[in-house]
């Protein structure tokens, strides 16, 4: 492979995220030593020691491809990801916190108020008498500390910066991870065409449930179970049996990995092409195969009843349908009236 | 409160093309009075109703959604309105769990002869939802839902010239 002068520059950062994408990235193997020998690394805090200072000090649009994995939960987060936007190429929304908030953006169904009270005021594992609650400025004989300050809400990257490509999956898959560097080695390299701006890219075209080996027949759902009632009869749709699985409303390209082993898919590929809203579209197929009908005549009220029962042994609705897209929902957050116990310590500190 | 400045929600109705679209036609051309505040989408049927209607109205601005079709038992594509029926307790579940009162989005059966049960169901629900106030979703997706408890009970929203879906940026709130 030809590499005239200097190589193209590749950069991996996480906001906020759990490091499971760059795990997902390292276990591409010996694909490495390909991706060493087209690249030089300009920027990857869990494998190489860049400071960020380094990044702000290079030209803009120096990054050939930044991987940005991890949403935005804080004004550092943000910082980030406008100052790699400035500086990269083609940047990724690299894994689903990034393309859709993910497990981060759960946190969308609660208030800042309660987590911040929730983990250090209330937690049984604590010791903070004084109620102190971090701060984004503290002054201190040496000076003043600085924190970054915590969003009310979870944000995926494209809610803050102009994205070329999103990468879904938590994490992407490492083939899939592959196939993504092979289209941009060979873009660079050989002049290949990149897809369109805005693709989603490293995953199929339809639904979890068309590469998933289960048997499906027609579904009718008398009532759910969560995982941890039922075992599974294998070899059978999980959805048919009870257990939730977002498979129907979800993009391939993991290659149905949970449902073969009986856990039902979460969601993590994210929406079908030309869906808004991944949560409504599980909703509409769930409730489609409920097994709860009429017949002309039938009391109305009473079958209100009986399809309230049925529906309501689906426990979490919201956080099972937006598993891993909260933030890239219609609503995208809940509304939350808090009674202000965490504002009220936090103005404590100050007096 | 003067009549001018009370709080008109704005509601989006769903009605299906062979009942409930035309129980509100009835209601019109027996000049049938009732609020002003619901704006219909004629759909075929109440089975088409897709959930993302739904979430869309209210991201965008809406202050309810009014959900409409056949009786059960009475669809024109036999048992749609089972499906619409699902649909709508599950996603009022939902709803709720998201800080949405479950009175804003509301199913209601006309048959294409009960253009008075549609009138006043249209009033029923529009003094419903302008109890609850507005729910003004886009300040909600914006600033996190933080302060909504300061709801303003009169009619503090225009939604003339509003976008549809615009969502405005969020502000930056340090904690």
């Amino acid at each position: 492979m030809s590499t005239n002068g200097a190589k193209p520059k590749l950069a991996m950062y996480w906001a906020a995220s759990c490091g499971g994408c760059e795990i997902a990235t390292l276990n591409i193997g010996e694909q490495l030593l390909t991706v060493d020998q087209v690249f030089d690394l300009a920027f990857f805090p869990c494998i190489a020691d860049f400071k960020v200072s380094d990044v702000e000090g290079y030209p803009d649009g120096s990054i050939d491809l930044c991987l940005f994995n991890g949403a935005i939960r804080s004004s550092e987060n943000e910082h980030m990801a406008h100052l790699l936007r400035r500086k990269s190429k083609i940047l990724v929304a690299f894994g689903s916190c990034a393309y859709e908030g993910c497990i981060p953006a759960l946190a969308n169904l609660t208030s800042r108020q309660a987590i911040l009270r929730a983990v250090y005021l209330e937690n049984p594992s604590l010791d903070n008498p004084a109620g102190i609650l971090p701060q984004t400025t503290t002054e201190v004989p040496e000076g003043e500390l600085t924190l970054p300050a915590f969003y009310p809400t979870v944000k995926a990257l494209d809610q803050v910066v102009d994205v070329d490509y999103y990468v879904p999956g938590c994490p992407p898959e490492s083939e899939q991870i592959w196939a993504v560097l092979r289209a941009v080695v060979a873009a660079l390299t050989e002049g290949a065409a990149l897809p369109p701006k805005g693709s989603v890219v490293g995953a199929g075209q339809t639904a979890v449930c068309d590469e998933c080996p289960l048997a499906r027949h027609e579904k009718r759902i008398a009532r759910f179970y969560r995982p941890y009632e039922i075992v599974p009869k294998p070899g059978l749709c999980l959805l048919e049996q009870g257990l939730v699985c977002l498979g129907p409303a979800t993009l391939s390209g993991c290659g149905a990995l949970c449902p073969q082993v009986g856990m039902g898919c979460r969601g993590c590929y994210g929406p079908l092409p030309g869906v808004i809203d991944q949560g409504a579209r599980m909703l509409t197929a769930i409730a489609s195969v409920i097994d709860v009908s009429g017949k002309p005549g039938d009391p109305e009220e009473a079958l209100a009843q009986r399809v309230e029962e049925a529906v309501s042994t689906l426990v979490d609705p919201a956080g099972t349908f937006y598993y891993f897209s909260m933030a890239h929902s219609l609503l995208r957050r809940a509304r939350v009236q808090d009674d202000g116990q965490g504002e009220r310590h936090h103005e404590t500190d100050h007096h | 409160m003067s009549e001018s400045d009370r709080f008109e929600p704005l509601i989006i109705g769903f009605t299906c093309n062979w009942c409930s679209y035309r129980a509100a036609d009835l209601a019109g051309t027996s000049r049938m009075k009732y609020p002003p505040n619901v704006r219909l989408i004629r759909l075929m049927c109440s089975g088409r109703l897709d959930p993302t209607f739904v979430l869309k109205a209210l991201a965008g601005g809406a202050d309810g959604v009014l959900i409409t079709g056949c009786h059960p038992g009475e669809c024109h594509y036999l048992e749609q309105n089972y499906k619409a029926l699902r649909r709508y307790h599950l996603l009022r579940m939902l709803l709720t769990q998201l800080g949405v009162e479950p009175e804003r989005v509301k199913l209601v059966w006309a048959s294409a002869a009960e253009g008075a049960r549609f009138a006043e169901e249209v009033g029923r629900m529009v003094e419903e939802v302008r109890r609850l106030g507005p729910l003004n979703w886009p300040a909600v997706a914006a600033d996190g839902g933080e302060t909504v408890a300061v709801q303003t009970p009169n009619g503090g929203h225009a939604h003339e010239g509003e976008p549809l879906i615009a969502i405005p940026a969020e502000q930056e709130v340090t904690p």
